[in-house]
């Protein structure tokens, strides 16, 4: 089914065509495959990068596209659709933009910004450790002051974009224990002893790469240091805040891909001289699932409006991210059920799609941990 | 140099496509209309030249009021200027009625090449590069896959069914391209911005001085006799295999001409 948007502006629309014209002719056809056999698309992302698609909710003075969170996310929203791994690059980057964007010097964005927003290069984030995922606060890696330098030591897990990245944002220890210790560091990718390890054999999302990077007294020089020394907690917190957003909307696209696919094999499969979207019991699924997903792509917008109003949203943000991931699992899971036998096997995506909603309740904060910050605020 | 991109806005034919009340014409009014997919090629031919010589592009559409939304994304790939001719009498006319309100709205335009697409996906009648040639009295070198411009000229390889011609024209001259040319850009989201601000000059057929009463249905040259819906897909044909399935298989490709 198509969506009925209510968007903004005109160029919004003609944004969102843009996106869905480059997903529909180099991504959807090219997803099966470089699954099957973990290639990351990196000329993909160029290409999105070049139609201006990698910077879209930053300042246009500054490189960006100058649009608001809400259409931000709906273009996210229609590359899951396509391809969960190229939605959730563009997610990731976006996250790795924020610190800067938001909490940098001027000097420091009119120097950096351009460049990162610019579409050829790409970013990760380094926030979670082997021994430190939800209790970020623990990390361990530190970043001590030599000369003009930091010296980062340490090992970060889990990070997306790990030897693929041009630029990570780290967040590392400068000073005693807690919160108030932690930095933010922007290094260059090349930068000496900073190694990404082998990638981990995930059970989706095997384009992207996810691995291990180990510090090995990087030197990164202090003026890239961002914002003040041990606010840097603070930044990855506000950082992902808007990048849950981005998560919600790829379990949003996500979902919405498997519904269709499911819908169009229910009213094509026929059993008992029927097409099975007749049977009361797979039509109600597919309703459920419909209505589930215009659901969350609610909770999302919202959020994505109350930001773009300048309002606080990171209860908001955080139901978003619960409410659209928890949905995306059901949803695919539901999928698969709609096709039988054939929803198990990967001659149609919906396994796939199952597989790969699957991470979208993990990351960015568990959602263990974004009921946490619900209820927190509801205990206040 | 001037260049004229001729663009029209068409049905998906990706999406359903129907039949308008008169039974005959194609239903223009729903929301699945997009530039014609050959003319995207034409429009980066137009733009390679400009990236080369700094030509000025601009495109010229015939068609209803919506279809300023295909010009508008045209034009976020990055051509100067449109023209729009919009007028319920061009409604229904056959491919002599719109090539002479093209060749009139061209009239009012400085060119030195018009680019086209060689064929649109809803008429598909691949005549009115030519038909605008005798009505402009200037060459036409159609069914292109290569076009350079040479010193007063241009130079162009025209694709056929077994190979290319070689065609040279110097003056004006219309060019229909085929989608072997090239690879058309994708817009930028600062095309999409700059689009916003790029001159669309709309025009009526009074604008244009041309008669009502010559061109739209009641001045077509050429009369549809009738027109069918596609029919509806069929259940298709079974091969049970009981060891012949194979020879089965082989009969019904054979009658039906695949092989
Ligand atoms: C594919 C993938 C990509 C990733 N990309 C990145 C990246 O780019 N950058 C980055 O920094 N990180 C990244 N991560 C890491 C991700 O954010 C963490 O995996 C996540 O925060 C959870 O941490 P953990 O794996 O250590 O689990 P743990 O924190 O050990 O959690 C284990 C379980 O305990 C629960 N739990 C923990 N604390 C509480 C609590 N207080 N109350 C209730 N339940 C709790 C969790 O919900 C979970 O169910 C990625 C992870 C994956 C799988």
């Amino acid at each position: 089914m198509t969506t009925d948007r209510l968007l903004p502006t005109d160029e919004a629309a003609a944004i969102l065509d843009l996106a869905a014209d480059i997903a529909d002719r180099e991504l959807a056809p090219r997803a099966e495959a470089a699954e099957e056999n973990g290639e990351f698309p990196r000329e993909a992302l160029r290409t999105l990068g070049r139609a201006g698609l990698l910077g879209l909710p930053y300042p246009e003075e500054h490189g960006g596209g100058g649009q608001p969170y809400e259409v931000y996310l709906q273009v996210l929203e229609t590359l899951a659709q396509r391809w969960l791994t190229v939605a959730e690059a563009v997610s990731v980057h976006t996250l790795a933009c924020y610190p800067l964007a938001e909490y940098g010097a001027p000097e420091q964005r009119e120097r950096w910004l351009p460049d990162m927003l610019g579409g050829e290069l790409l970013g990760g984030y380094c926030l979670t450790e082997p021994a430190g995922g939800s209790d970020a606060a623990a990390l361990t890696t530190k970043a001590v002051r030599d000369g003009g330098d930091f010296v980062i030591s340490g090992t970060k897990a889990w990070i997306t974009h790990a030897g693929v990245a041009d630029f990570y944002q780290v967040f590392a220890r400068t000073g005693g224990p807690g919160a108030a210790g932690i930095s933010c560091v922007l290094a260059e990718a090349a930068t000496p002893g900073i190694n990404p390890q082998k990638p981990e054999r995930k059970m989706g999302l095997n384009a992207s790469p996810t691995a291990i990077i180990a510090f090995d007294d990087a030197r990164v020089p202090t003026e890239r240091l961002i914002g003040d020394e041990g606010t840097g907690f603070r930044i990855a917190m506000s950082a992902l805040d808007a990048g849950r957003l981005g998560i919600a909307a790829c379990a949003v696209g996500l979902a919405q891909a498997a519904c269709d696919y499911a819908t169009a094999y229910a009213k094509d499969r026929e059993q008992f001289g029927t097409r099975i979207i007749d049977f009361q019991g797979v039509g109600f699924m597919l309703a459920d699932m419909a209505t589930q997903i215009t659901a969350a792509r609610q909770i999302v917008l919202h959020a994505a409006r109350l930001k773009d109003a300048g309002r606080p949203y990171s209860v908001i943000a955080a139901q978003a991210k619960l409410f659209a991931t928890d949905m995306a699992m059901k949803v695919t899971t539901d999928a698969v059920q709609v096709l039988g036998g054939y929803g198990y096997v990967r001659d149609h995506p919906v396994e796939r799609y199952m597989r790969e909603a699957k991470v979208l309740q993990i990351v960015e904060g568990t959602n263990q941990i974004q009921r946490m910050v619900i209820a927190r605020a509801m205990g206040k | 140099m001037n260049i004229v991109v001729l663009v029209k806005q068409v049905p998906d034919s990706g999406a359903e496509r129907s039949l308008a009340g008169d039974g005959w014409s194609v239903d223009r009014s729903g929301g699945t209309n997009v530039i014609n997919e050959m003319d995207e090629y034409a429009i980066e031919e137009a733009l390679r030249l400009k990236d080369e010589t700094g030509a000025q592009v601009t495109l010229l559409t015939v068609g209803p009021d919506h279809a300023v939304d295909s010009i508008r994304k045209a034009l976020s790939m990055g051509p100067d200027a449109a023209v729009h001719v919009s007028d319920e009498a061009v409604a229904g006319s056959d491919a002599l009625g719109t090539a002479k309100v093209i060749a009139a709205a061209l009239g009012t335009l400085e060119y030195d090449l018009i680019l086209s697409g060689a064929e649109s996906t809803d008429g598909g009648v691949q005549v009115l590069p030519h038909l605008l040639a005798e009505l402009l009295d200037i060459a036409a070198l159609t069914g292109a896959r290569k076009v350079t411009v040479e010193d007063g000229g241009l130079l162009v390889e025209r694709q056929t069914e077994d190979g290319y011609e070689v065609l040279r024209a110097s003056g004006k001259a219309i060019v229909s391209v085929w989608d072997t040319i090239n690879t058309p850009r994708y817009p930028s989201l600062k095309g999409i911005m700059a689009a916003k601000r790029k001159p669309v000059t709309t025009l009526t057929l009074a604008d244009l001085g041309v008669d009502a009463a010559t061109v739209g249905r009641s001045g077509a040259a050429t009369t549809v006799l009738s027109a069918e819906p596609r029919p509806a897909r069929g259940a298709g044909v079974k091969v049970a295999d009981n060891g012949d399935g194979g020879d089965q298989l082989v009969a019904y490709l054979t009658a039906e001409k695949f092989v």
